[in-house]
């Protein structure tokens, strides 16, 4: 049997906002993707949305970009909001 | 104030939530493994329903359940790919936890049915009634308990068993025993995706390669005989029928021109079946699991 084609697995759980990254699995095409994904990664009751999308339609970034992307914003400790105190009665942070 | 906690390592701890009440289903309460089933459930039988024949009927229906979990937990470890071994293995779970609710209920209705054991022995009656019977007292339909073959053979059978079962449950959630009706409410979801499942199997396989349709028109053409003393069993003739004439003309599949295989009663590979699903449990009467 030649391989089927890999596709990675996203589950948003009951509580959750967006959809995580699981992992991956193996089928012949979309609609048996996210079947087996049912079948795979909600055994456990996590979710209540999958996303499946074919590994090779995906654009990843390149681990020797890995300086060249991310070192520039190490030293940017401002960009974060940090140097603001939050009122106690805001909620969600 | 709530910290946002993103554990990196494991992708599953945000996706849980602490809220434990998603176990639940139905008005039947959550089961806790080695737990009766029906733990909590007020069990009397309805005025009006004659509990012996509630039994029975009951039994009939998880014998189903039984039988076929089993046939189909024999493709652990076999199935052509992970991801199908898998729900394999779901559907096989799914059908068990009917099985052990269909089981109970049998014997809450009616304890005449559950076979006699050891004084002392602390096996639960869904137990009793899986490990301690002999092959003639069990009710389920020949279908679910012939051996298992191919992987087409397989797609048949649960195509033909979960279309006639989700069929029969869905009339069931009306029944007049409150359990029952839960029992089949839950059942329904169950048996919705065990038939997706087998359908869209079915599909591709006569779709697919001239190899997959022969092993797939095999298997439909050895399970067919068996499919007039399911539909007749469930008494569901009629919705099964249009069901399966949809699947078949998707697949471009003609029924097959075999008649109903004659006679009643088990075939031998329901004792062998149970042989080894009960010499565990037999050996060991007194035993906790």
């Amino acid at each position: 049997m030649s391989e089927w084609p890999l596709y990675e697995v996203f589950v948003r759980g009951k509580r959750g906002l967006n959809h995580v990254h699981v992992g991956s699995l193996h089928a012949a095409d979309d609609a048996m993707a996210l079947h087996n994904a049912r079948d795979v990664y909600t055994r456990r009751n996590e979710g209540v949305s999958i996303w499946v999308v074919r590994a090779d339609a995906i654009a990843a970034s390149s681990p020797d970009e890995k300086d060249p992307l991310f070192a520039p914003a190490g030293d940017k400790v401002y960009r974060h909001p940090t140097f603001y105190s939050i009122p106690d009665d805001v909620p969600h942070m | 104030m709530t910290a946002t906690v993103t554990d990196h390592d494991n992708a599953y701890a945000d996706l849980l939530g602490s809220d434990d009440a998603h176990w639940a289903f139905g008005h039947l309460p959550e089961i806790q493994q080695g737990e009766d089933p029906l733990a909590g459930v007020d069990t009397t039988v309805p005025a009006g329903l004659d509990p012996a024949g509630l039994a029975a009927y009951c039994l009939f229906l998880g014998d189903d359940a039984l039988v076929m979990s089993h046939r189909l937990s024999e493709w652990c470890s076999n199935a052509p790919d992970l991801e199908d071994d898998i729900a394999l293995a779901n559907i096989a779970l799914d059908l068990l936890g009917q099985a052990r609710l269909l089981l109970s209920r049998a014997a809450a209705a009616d304890p005449s049915v559950v076979p006699a054991l050891p004084e002392g022995s602390p096996v639960p009656a869904e137990d009793a009634l899986a490990f301690f019977r002999e092959a003639r007292d069990f009710r389920n339909v020949r279908l679910v308990e012939v051996p298992h073959g191919d992987f087409g053979h397989l797609v048949a059978r649960l195509l033909l068993f979960a279309t006639a079962r989700l069929a029969a449950f869905e009339r069931l959630t009306a029944h007049a025993d409150p359990v029952l009706s839960a029992i089949a409410a839950k059942g329904v979801k169950e048996l919705a995706y065990h038939r997706d499942y087998a359908a869209r199997w079915f599909v591709t396989l006569a779709q697919g390669t001239d190899e997959s349709r022969r092993r797939l028109l095999a298997g439909l053409t050895e399970v067919w005989p068996l499919q007039a003393e399911l539909v007749a069993t469930y008494d569901v003739a009629a919705e099964t029928g249009v069901v399966l004439d949809e699947v078949l003309a998707a697949a471009g599949v003609d029924r097959p021109a075999v008649g109903p295989m004659s006679g009643h009663g088990h075939t031998e590979a329901l004792s062998r079946m149970l042989a080894e699903m009960q010499v565990v449990a037999r050996a060991h009467p007194l035993g906790t699991w």
